[in-house]
C-alpha cells in the first residue's frame, strides 16, 4: 500500500539538534485557553497584573519626558552589570521598610526578580539537585527550577506560612538519602498562590532548621509591602545576612512594565551573581533603572503603595464576599495583602479538567496544577483580585459559581474527573505569573 | 482593502485562529494584497461597512466561526467571503451530523454515538458506558460533538478510564461523541474549491509518537509528515475520493480539509471535517500545498478571487 518515495518532515529542521530538556516542553491545552482569557468579555482571575490604572500616569509621562531630555544620554546607553549605583542607594531604602540593613554594593538590580531567580538557579543548581519549596509554590520559580533540571521538593504551608517542623522532616528525611538540597525557596508574604504569610515566629525557627541542614534560604519578597492591615514583618534576610539571598521587586509595588528586580546576597555569592547577570544580558536596563530612580526620587512611592493597599483590600472583600454569596461549598483563605486567594474546590473537582468550561462561561483563573512540580494541585485554583474592579471580580465569581455547579453536575454522574499527579505540566507565561 | 481576514474570535481554539490568521495575511500581502486582519468584536460591522467591497476570509476556528452564525452574519450584511455558507456550515459542524450526510461506501466513518450529558444522568452514566463498551468495545476516542484542534478528545484504552474522558469531554460542549477507535494510517486531505470544480491536494500522512493531541499538532517535533502521503496509487485515489465525496455531499465551499484513516481494509474511514481548516505554520493545507507543487500565497490569491464567482 504505500509507497517509499516521499520524505517526512517535522516542521523543524533542528528537531535532532535541541537539548533533551527542550523535548520535554508541551504545548498545552491550557496555554490555549488562556488565549481567549485576555480578551476583554472575560473576567480574569487568572493573571497576578497589577493595577496600573491607579498609579498616575501623567505625571508618569513627564518624569519620563524629562528623563530622556535631561539624562538620554545616560538612559539609553548601557550601564554597570551590578546595576545603577543611585537606583541600588534607594533600593536599600526600600528594604529598610522591612527591617533589612544593606549597603548599596550588596544589592544586584536584574531584569525583575524573575532574572535573579535564574541568575541564582543557574549558579548553584546541577541537574538533579533539590530545591525545596512551598506546596504550593510560584508557577515561576518551578519552571526556572525546571529549566535548570532541579528537583523540587515540597513542604506543607499552613494559615501561618511555612510549617517548620514539615520544613524539618523534610530535611532529615533527603540528608538520611543522601540528597543534596541547595536551597530553600519561599515566598514569605502574603505568599504567590496560597495568599497566606509565615507567621513572626516561625521565622526564626525556618532560619535555624535551614543553618542546621546547611541549606541556603532563597527568600522572594515581591508583595511584603502590600499587605491591608499590618505593618510589613522583618524579612529573613533583617534576621540572617550570611544565609538568605533576597528577592526584591517593583513589578507589583510600581510597575511591571519596567522589569526591575533584584537581588540581595552574601559577599560572595553576590560576586557570582553579578558574573552570571553580565554574561547573561551584559546590564539591566538604563532607561528602565533612572525611570524608576526618577520615581523614587520625586514621586510620593510610599504614598502610592498606600493607595494600591487601598484598592487592593476593596478588591479582596469584593472576592471574599462574593465567594461566600455564591460559592459557599468551596473553601479558601482570606489573605490580609497581595494578590491572590487560594481556593478548594469541593471534592472530586479538578480545576484544570474544568477550565474549559469557564472559559465558555467567560471567566478565567490558574488551576492548581500549576503550582506544584509534579503536577498536582487539581483540587485547587489560584483566583487573582489584583487586576479587576470590584464589580467584574462579583461578576467573575458569579460566574465560576455555575462553572463549578455544572462541573460538580457532571462529576456527579460520571464519578471523579480528577487528574492524577504528573499527568501533565504547565509551564509558566505571563498569564500565569 | 482588498481582504478583511477574520481571527481570534471567543472560542477555545481562539489561539489557533489568531496564528492562521497572521499566516494567511503574510501570504497574500506578499502577492500585493491590501489586507487587514480584525477580531470579531463590536467593531466588526462598522468595519464591514467600511469595507464592503473587501472580500471577507472568516478565519475562526470553532463555535461561531465554523458553526455557520459567523457566515450567517456575513450573509446579512451582503459581505463577499471566503468558506463555506451559513446552511452548510451548521451540518458540517455537528460532528455526528455531518456524518449521516456524508457517510456511504466511499467515506466510510467508524461506530459511533453521540449523547447528551443529560442522557448519562436520566439512564444511569456507568449502565450506558458498559453498553457502548459492550456495543463498540476498546479502544474507543470521546470527543465533543462540535469543536476541533483535539480540544477535549481522549483516546481510552481502558474502562476504568472512560469516566474521566467524559468529564474532560463534557467541559467543552454538552454532546459527546464516543466512536471505535480505528487502526491505521492517519490521512488528511485538504480540498480546494467548489461542487464539480473541486479538487483534492496531495494527501498527507501524519506518523505521532503518542495521540495526535493539541500538542502534537502545534509543538513541531513529535509528528512526522509525510506529504504526499506514502500510499499507492489505488491508496491515495481511495483517500483522495473520500475527501472529494464529503466535500461536495456536504456542499462545502472554496476550501476544507477531511481527516481520516486508511484502515487494514483499505477503507477511508473520515474522522472529522474542517471547513476552516488551521492554517499556520504547522497546519496540514499549508503543507498539501507544498507537497502539491503549489505556491501557498497564489493557492490563497486564487481562493480570494474565486469568491467574485459565488
Amino acid at each position: 500500500m504505500t509507497s517509499p518515495d516521499s520524505p517526512g518532515t517535522r516542521l523543524d529542521p533542528w528537531f535532532d539538534s535541541y537539548a533533551a530538556r527542550a523535548h520535554a516542553m508541551r504545548a498545552s491545552e491550557i496555554r490555549a485557553l488562556f488565549s481567549v482569557a485576555n480578551r476583554p468579555e472575560v473576567v480574569s482571575l487568572a493573571g497576578g497584573m497589577p493595577y496600573i490604572g491607579g498609579l498616575p500616569l501623567e505625571e508618569l509621562a513627564e518624569m519620563q519626558r524629562r528623563l530622556v531630555m535631561e539624562q538620554g544620554e545616560v538612559a539609553l546607553q548601557y550601564g554597570s552589570g551590578q546595576g545603577d549605583e543611585g537606583l541600588r542607594e534607594h533600593i536599600t531604602q526600600v528594604m529598610a521598610l522591612e527591617g533589612i540593613s544593606a549597603h548599596p554594593d550588596d544589592v544586584v538590580v536584574t531584569t525583575g526578580s524573575q532574572q535573579a531567580l535564574d541568575l541564582v538557579t543557574k549558579i548553584f543548581i546541577d541537574p538533579g539537585d533539590v530545591i525545596v519549596a512551598e506546596a504550593p509554590s510560584y508557577v515561576g520559580a518551578l519552571g526556572v527550577f525546571r529549566a535548570h533540571e532541579a528537583d523540587v521538593v515540597h513542604v506543607a504551608m499552613d494559615e501561618n506560612g511555612l510549617v517548620p517542623a514539615a520544613l524539618e522532616t523534610t530535611l532529615a528525611r533527603l540528608a538520611s538519602e543522601g540528597r543534596r538540597v541547595k536551597f530553600l525557596y519561599t515566598v514569605p508574604n502574603f505568599h504567590n498562590p496560597g495568599g497566606v504569610t509565615l507567621a513572626l515566629e516561625r521565622r526564626p525557627q525556618v532560619l535555624e532548621i535551614c543553618r542546621r541542614y546547611g541549606v541556603l534560604v532563597l527568600e522572594d519578597n515581591p508583595y511584603g509591602l502590600l499587605g491591608f492591615d499590618s505593618e510589613p514583618l522583618p524579612a529573613l534576610r533583617s534576621m540572617s545576612e550570611e544565609g538568605v539571598i533576597y528577592l526584591g521587586s517593583f513589578s507589583k509595588t510600581f510597575a511591571p512594565g519596567y522589569r526591575v528586580g533584584w537581588a540581595v546576597a552574601p559577599h560572595a555569592v553576590r560576586e557570582k551573581l553579578v558574573l552570571a547577570s553580565e554574561s547573561a544580558i551584559l546590564c539591566p536596563s538604563n532607561a528602565s533603572q533612572l525611570a524608576i530612580r526618577t520615581y523614587l526620587e520625586h514621586a510620593d512611592w510610599q504614598g502610592q503603595i498606600k493607595k494600591f493597599r487601598e484598592q487592593y483590600r476593596e478588591r479582596r472583600d469584593a472576592m471574599i464576599s462574593a465567594l461566600e454569596e455564591h460559592i459557599p461549598e468551596a473553601s479558601w483563605n482570606v489573605p490580609e495583602g497581595g494578590f491572590y486567594v487560594w481556593l478548594t474546590l469541593p471534592e472530586g473537582l479538578d480545576a484544570k479538567s474544568m477550565l474549559p468550561r469557564a472559559v465558555t462561561a467567560r471567566v478565567a483563573y490558574v488551576p492548581g496544577t500549576a503550582f506544584y512540580y509534579d503536577g498536582s494541585g487539581a483540587g485547587h485554583m489560584r483566583l487573582s483580585y489584583c487586576y479587576p474592579t470590584p464589580e467584574r471580580i462579583r461578576e467573575g465569581v458569579r460566574r465560576l459559581a455555575g462553572v463549578i455547579e455544572a462541573e460538580l453536575e457532571t462529576v456527579r454522574i460520571f464519578g471523579s474527573g480528577a487528574q492524577g499527579p504528573g499527568d501533565s505540566v504547565d509551564f509558566p507565561s505571563p498569564d500565569l505569573a | 482593502m482588498d481582504v478583511l481576514i477574520l481571527a481570534g474570535g471567543l472560542s477555545h481554539e481562539r489561539d489557533v485562529s489568531v496564528r492562521s490568521g497572521r499566516r494567511v495575511a503574510e501570504e497574500l500581502r506578499d502577492r500585493g494584497l491590501k489586507v487587514e486582519v480584525r477580531d470579531v468584536d463590536t467593531g466588526l460591522l462598522p468595519a464591514l461597512r467600511e469595507h464592503a467591497d473587501a472580500v471577507v476570509w472568516p478565519l475562526l476556528h470553532g463555535a461561531s466561526g465554523e458553526d455557520g452564525s459567523l457566515q450567517a452574519l456575513l450573509e446579512l450584511t451582503g459581505a463577499r467571503y471566503v468558506g463555506t455558507r451559513s446552511k452548510e456550515a451548521r451540518v458540517a459542524w455537528v460532528k455526528p451530523v455531518a456524518k449521516a450526510v456524508y457517510g456511504g461506501e466511499d467515506a466510510a466513518t467508524p461506530d459511533f454515538v453521540t449523547l447528551p450529558q443529560s442522557l448519562f444522568r436520566e439512564v444511569g452514566a456507568d449502565q450506558v458506558l458498559d453498553a457502548i463498551v459492550q456495543r463498540f468495545g476498546l479502544p474507543l476516542v470521546v470527543k465533543p460533538a462540535r469543536g476541533g484542534s483535539a480540544l477535549g478528545v481522549s483516546l481510552v484504552r481502558e474502562r476504568d478510564q472512560l469516566a474521566r474522558a467524559m468529564v474532560h469531554c463534557f467541559a467543552y460542549g454538552d454532546n459527546a461523541m464516543i466512536e471505535t477507535a480505528v487502526d491505521g494510517t492517519e490521512i488528511a486531505v485538504s480540498v480546494i474549491g467548489t461542487g464539480d470544480g473541486a479538487r483534492a491536494l496531495a494527501p498527507v500522512e501524519i506518523v505521532c509518537d503518542g495521540p495526535y493531541d493539541y500538542d502534537a499538532r502545534y509543538n513541531p517535533g513529535r509528528v512526522e509528515y509525510f506529504t504526499p502521503a506514502r500510499l499507492d496509487e489505488s491508496a491515495t485515489a481511495t483517500v483522495t475520493d473520500a475527501a472529494l465525496a464529503v466535500h461536495r455531499r456536504l456542499g462545502l465551499r472554496d476550501l476544507s480539509r477531511v481527516d481520516m484513516i486508511l484502515d487494514g481494509q483499505g477503507r477511508a474511514q473520515v474522522l472529522d471535517i474542517n471547513i476552516a481548516p488551521g492554517l499556520t505554520e504547522t497546519s496540514l493545507l499549508p503543507q498539501a500545498a507544498a507537497g502539491s507543487g503549489e505556491d501557498l500565497g497564489a493557492l490563497y490569491e486564487s481562493i480570494v478571487r474565486g469568491v467574485t464567482a459565488h
